[in-house]
């Protein structure tokens, strides 16, 4: 029995690619927990478009969660669009530079919505969204059924620990990066794909969740202050989100949100060894991207080691 | 000097914007770059973990008040400054326009009056205009810090001939180039036109290799500077031939 500890996206992933391989967990994760911070997330499987700012492996590597979340919940395959302000179109450029597996599209072809806003933008073809919180709702109804305990308490057995932030106690070099959303509702705007809209100081990126709710993401700031939205984030996302298109000024705010991401100094998520146990940790801005893939990566080492025992 | 402080390194550089603390120590590292700037206003005193990795730099720290709009906020940033650093240097900036990122003169010369007065050694992010440098300095600052471009425009050196008539004016005030350098090439010509240092971030941050980008930038303000101390030749309005006519072999004789 391997005790997996955090109910977040790392953890729901790692119990989730466990059972698939055929090795019994359970989840650890008190009560009173706050709600796991990958509730907040774009929920973007977007690994082309990460590789703006990313390394290489993340780039390489977080291909492969697409399929995996496709085979568990719910996901769109439609694409990530990126789009700059007329007067910012320099960026544009440097992005395509700095990615790949991308084309020159017309915006307005893609998002009618959009028609006439934009002149170009980049289409980056292969990537996906999810509704994280739907996502992670189906990973935690699916393991229940399969019979995984979630429970509060010390753990029994071997542990993966997932815990995020919560974990910087053991990881002394996991800092927290701040990030801030906002939900809002708006009917008069359809969007059918992620759309990342770059500015030099806040670029942001806006995620349909279908019936005219959209997620507007996210700071990062290099703070563990926790608390509410600020302000300041407040008008940059929204103001991000009026470039994109002015009916946004009419939506509703339906909530805000503020959590720290789990970050190591390269920000890259990675398994460590922890005695006989592990930590899945760093999930930074990838966690629905990476967690999959660090996942079966330790389903891959216990099934190894469990070959040579026997 | 800067405020009694000798660098070698003649690279000031800015910590925001990279991929990670990790590419950002390894960008100080192959800069060789010994000051390096920090911004606290939207941080705030919650962001140890990240200060950590600066220190562990092991550059002299210059905290700034980026982010700031009025004096009093970025006095009470410079004072939040002190406390989490333990240095009494302060780059002030205090903007004008959050969309065009101008300096506001009038708020800087009454923050770095009232920061000069408190102890602080004050390093004003200003426009190259003379009299608001004389201000500065008459308000205390001893170093001032003269725009290249606009922030973040990687425009280079806009007004050469104004930055020129400002180093002639300042002729022994430490003058820094801040903001707005986009390639090595621009910082190599301030440096030969002999500012002291350059101060840069965004172009090593956002470069698609920021540790090579650090150090070609480093490079070329080494070359700049080593340029300028050893005496640049004048530019001249005729070809004039480095080698002498008289004396040369008659081929056709």
């Amino acid at each position: 029995m391997i005790s997996v500890l955090g109910s977040g996206v790392a953890g729901l992933c790692a119990a989730t690619a466990l059972m698939d391989a055929g090795i019994a967990v359970e989840v650890i994760a008190p009560e009173q927990a706050p709600l796991p911070v990958s509730h907040l997330a774009g929920g973007m499987l977007a690994p082309f478009c990460e590789g703006e700012s990313a390394p290489d492996q993340i780039v390489t590597r977080g291909q492969a969660s697409i399929d995996w979340w496709a085979a568990h919940v719910e996901v769109t395959r439609r694409g990530t669009l990126v789009v700059a302000p007329p007067r910012d179109t320099a960026e544009l450029d440097r992005f395509a530079h700095a990615t790949r597996a991308h084309r020159w599209v017309t915006p307005g072809d893609l998002e009618p919505h959009l028609e006439g806003r934009f002149s170009r933008g980049l289409f980056f073809e292969d990537e996906a969204h999810l509704d994280p919180k739907a996502a992670l709702a189906t990973l935690r109804d699916r393991l229940m059924a399969q019979g995984v305990l979630f429970r509060d308490g010390p753990s029994k057995g071997r542990t993966v620990d997932c815990r995020g932030i919560s974990a910087s106690g053991k990881l002394p070099d996991l800092r927290g990066v701040r990030g801030e959303m906002l939900e809002v509702y708006t009917p008069e705007i359809t969007l059918s794909r992620p759309v990342r809209l770059l500015h030099p100081r806040f670029p942001c990126y806006i995620v349909p969740r279908g019936e005219g709710q959209f997620m507007i993401g996210a700071t990062m700031v290099e703070t563990t202050r926790s608390g509410p939205i600020t302000a300041r984030a407040a008008m940059e996302l929204l103001s991000a989100a009026y470039t994109l298109h002015p009916a946004f000024a009419e939506a509703e705010i339906v909530m805000t949100g503020a959590g720290l991401r789990p970050s190591f100094p390269d920000n890259i998520p990675a398994i460590h060894r922890d005695g006989t146990g592990f930590h899945i940790n760093g999930m930074y801005r990838h966690g629905f991207l990476m967690a999959p893939v660090l996942a079966m990566e330790v389903a891959g080492i216990l099934i190894q080691e469990s070959a040579h025992a026997h | 000097m800067f405020y009694g402080t000798d660098l070698t390194n003649r690279l000031m550089l800015g910590t925001a914007q990279y991929p990670s603390p990790e590419i950002l120590r390894a960008a100080i590292s192959a800069s060789g770059a010994e000051v390096i700037t920090v911004s606290l206003r939207r941080e705030g005193t919650g962001g140890a973990g990240f200060r950590d990795i600066l220190r562990k730099s092991g550059c002299r720290i210059l905290p700034n008040t980026a982010g700031c709009h009025s004096a009093r906020e970025a006095v009470t940033t410079a004072h939040m400054a002190r406390e989490v650093f333990g240095t009494t240097w302060i780059k002030l900036e205090v903007i004008g326009h959050a969309d065009t990122l101008q300096p506001d003169p009038f708020a800087l010369v009454e923050a770095a009056r009232i920061l000069c007065a408190d102890g602080f050694e004050v390093f004003p992010y200003t426009t190259e205009d003379l009299i608001l440098g004389e201000k500065l300095i008459e308000a205390g600052c001893r170093v001032l810090m003269p725009w290249g471009a606009p922030i973040g425009s990687g425009q280079g050196l806009r007004n050469i001939e104004g930055l020129r008539t400002m180093r002639a004016h300042f002729r022994d005030v430490p003058l820094v180039i801040d903001a707005g350098i986009g390639a090595p090439s621009q910082a190599a010509q301030a440096m030969e036109m002999g500012f002291d240092a350059i101060l840069l971030n965004t172009a090593v941050a956002k470069a698609l290799d920021p540790v090579a980008m650090a150090e070609a930038f480093a490079r070329a303000i080494a070359a700049g500077k080593q340029a300028h101390d050893a005496g640049l030749m004048p530019r001249r309005d005729m070809a004039q031939a480095s080698t002498p006519v008289f004396g040369m072999a008659e081929l056709l004789a």
